[in-house]
């Protein structure tokens, strides 16, 4: 591997960005195509500095740490990765955006060692651009494994930009690569933006392929074939075109099973834990206030702390297997096996896997949706996946089924559930695939299966999670204290004598028709919060405990009402963080408001639907 | 012939890629993916039920893509090449 400095001047320095920029810092930019490894570079960068950041005139999050180089601070920014610079897919508009309107200091540009053919024709594009560039030829392993041997002094040489080679993943030739950053940086002009981006680019014209193979030539020596033998092996069975899709819904039920037997169940410690600490430690400290200050701060804010909380170990076990799925390379072979039908509904086979999690719970699968990068695609599957039974309904519906159908009928009515849950998914995306077209053409890469490591799948469990208190806690906060307003105001009330109540009495033409009583309504309003409150609410609401709930439900509520409660139970938003999620996901108002009121919309005419016919037949 | 005929594990070599369908925006994503003229591509495997294709690019690049896209990438197999290369 050569030094840092082994092609000292190579680095092409344009007049043009000498212009002066008043700002402090220098900062480096990570660039290249998907699956280059530039995002497990970044992590290696960064460490647990990796935060997600925003800039002025940029529409996404990206990635942003801030490392130290040369003893200054140095803002690392993880650009998102692109296939060619003229290209029109959303990320590859986000990177014009960005190279455009904010200075860049140094361009690196991380390179598949292995795919060297394609990757540097990004390079030779980025270096029509003039940008102070480094390039970074990842994977030294895989190509070490595959007997491609890469002389990085020519290949330097070749193309006018210093050329290093190592590996993101395991760390390999990782210290050559940190020292010639640093010297390439303290070397870097002062930085400028490119508003004139298009216009080099455009002058730079077509990328000269013959440029690339006489560098390549040059350079590069590979055996006559190249092969990934396990890959080859694990493919013919996991894609096999009988074999796959069980072998795929086996996987999938196995990550199911993760989620619910490690993640549901450390859900209830976090909410045992909360409750600990509220009897224990808060409502001693709180006797000093009047009974609706208690219950203000306990019922209000503490539950809303609660929820938040009880969310976060789901999301750390989702994103641990997610990430699993994805670095391993079977997440990118599975929109492969379900492709024939889910194009159909306009969606890929990711969006399958997310909607099948979404059983689990919704929140992390809408988060999840961030593996999508067609805006269209991801938006159409995140406005199917709030229609997925997950496990906090499942509760209500376990408890109504109980009350209401003794009969022993209660594993066929809640199958019923989920073939409904199903279809009003699949409803969702036939309705709306023209409301967001996905234009982008489907051709995905499938990049050979690689080892998950264990330090990627952890920081991408604690990632993620950060990310989501982050974002969500005012709103959810927020969303507590006003059901707390509408169900414990005014002072002393209780049921259907509370703003709630009276809103539920009030609801009723507009909840008559589908057999749910002002209790029942009552109970729904509370279920905005989560699912899970639902049962607890009306043993609050009938002023009973639960089992006493439970027979006051058996001796007011028909079979038929029971069941119509049970339809707007599972289509009807399904709790505050997942709206928040979406907010935060989408980052749209309008887009939120469309889901909220399609569920909506969708709750009462099924319910609508199923009672008004159950009472026509008598 | 087009990439979606080609019967599978036979080496093709792409002769061109049909800009009426999706325009430069196909074209380009194809390049970036390596499928443009004169590089070879193989099927792999084909999904049931019109599935997408499994197709190789050049030596280390693995795609999938929709029969739909593969319609307009025009190929000829290696021994055509091979056979007109002799006679002429």
């Amino acid at each position: 591997m050569n030094g840092p400095t082994a092609a000292p001047g190579t680095c092409p320095v344009d007049p043009a960005l000498a212009a002066p920029a008043s700002r402090g810092g220098q900062r480096l930019a990570l660039l290249g195509m998907p699956n280059a490894g530039k995002s497990t570079f970044f992590n290696r960068l960064a460490g647990a500095t990796a935060q997600v950041g925003n800039w002025p005139g940029i529409t996404v999050d990206l990635g942003r740490a801030t490392v130290t180089l040369n003893g200054r601070p140095v803002e690392v920014v993880d650009l998102p990765g692109v296939y060619d610079l003229r290209g029109r897919a959303a990320d590859e508009q986000v990177v014009r955006d960005f190279l455009q309107t904010q200075p860049v200091d140094l361009a690196i540009a991380i390179l598949n060692a292995t795919q060297l053919e394609r990757h540097l024709r990004l390079l030779l594009q980025l270096k029509a651009l003039g940008l102070p560039l480094l390039a970074l030829l990842n994977m030294a392993d895989e190509a070490q494994r595959l007997g491609i041997a890469i002389n990085t002094e020519a290949l330097a040489a070749q193309l006018g930009v210093p050329v290093c080679l190592f590996s993101a993943k395991y760390g390999g030739g990782y210290f050559d690569a940190y020292l010639a950053i640093a010297q390439q940086l303290a070397a870097a002009p002062t930085a400028a933006a490119i508003p004139d981006l298009e216009a080099r680019l455009a002058a730079a014209g077509a990328i000269d392929s013959a440029q690339v193979t006489a560098a390549l030539a040059a350079s590069v020596s590979a055996p006559p074939t190249l092969e990934h033998k396990l890959t080859q092996r694990l493919d013919a069975l996991l894609l096999h075109p009988l074999l796959g899709l069980p072998l795929f819904f086996l996987g999938l039920f196995a990550t199911f099973w993760l989620i619910w037997q490690v993640g549901l169940p450390a859900q209830g410690w976090v909410d045992d834990l909360a409750g600990w600490l509220q009897t224990r430690v808060l409502e001693p400290l709180l006797t000093f206030l009047p009974p609706w200050g208690q219950s203000l701060v306990l019922e209000g804010v503490w539950s809303g702390v609660a929820t938040v909380a009880s969310f976060v170990p789901l999301i750390v076990v989702f994103f641990m297997a997610l990430a699993v799925l994805e670095d391993s390379g079977y997440l990118a072979r599975s929109a492969y096996l379900m492709d024939a039908w889910m194009a159909r509904l306009g969606l890929d086979g990711r969006s399958f896997v997310m909607q099948i999690l979404g059983f689990g719970c919704n929140v992390p699968a809408l988060m999840g949706t961030r593996t999508l990068r067609s805006p269209a695609l991801r938006r159409l599957t995140m406005l199917t996946i709030p229609f997925t039974l997950c496990s906090a309904r499942l509760q209500v519906f376990v408890f109504i089924i109980a009350a209401v159908f003794p009969n022993g009928n209660g594993a066929l009515v809640l199958f019923s559930l989920y073939l409904l849950s199903f279809l009003a998914t699949f409803l969702t995306a036939a309705l709306f695939q023209s409301a967001f077209p996905n234009d982008e053409p489907f051709i995905l890469e499938l990049p050979p299966y690689r080892r998950p490591t264990w330090g990627r799948v952890l920081l991408r469990g604690w990632g993620e999670v950060r990310e989501f208190l982050r974002r969500t806690w005012r709103f959810i906060l927020l969303g507590c204290v006003g059901l707390w307003a509408l169900t414990h105001l005014p002072v002393g009330a209780t049921g259907l004598d509370t703003l709630g109540g009276r809103l539920g009495l009030g609801l009723q033409p507009l909840m008559r028709p589908l057999g749910i009583d002002p209790y029942l309504t009552l109970a729904l309003l509370f279920g905005f919060l989560a699912k899970e409150v639902t049962i607890g609410s009306l043993a609050a609401i009938y002023g009973l405990g639960v089992g006493g709930a439970s027979q006051q439900v058996a001796a007011t509520v028909t079979l038929a009402q029971g069941y119509s409660f049970c339809i707007f139970c599972l289509l009807y938003t399904p709790c505050l963080t997942t709206l928040a999620t979406l907010w935060q996901e989408a980052q749209s108002w309008r887009f939120t408001l469309l889901s909220l009121v399609l569920s909506l919309v969708l709750a009462w005419l099924g319910s609508f639907l199923f009672y008004q016919t159950v009472l026509a037949w008598g | 012939m087009n990439l979606a005929d080609l019967a599978l594990e036979t080496t093709a070599v792409v002769s061109r890629v049909q800009t009426d369908y999706c325009g430069e925006a196909l074209v380009q994503r194809l390049e970036a993916l390596g499928i443009s003229p004169e590089r070879e591509v193989r099927v792999l495997r084909k999904a049931w039920f019109g599935g997408p294709l499994h197709v190789r690019v050049g030596a280390t690049t693995e795609v999938a893509l929709r029969r739909q896209e593969a319609q307009h990438i025009l190929v000829t197999p290696l021994e055509a090449v091979v056979a007109t290369g002799l006679e002429g």
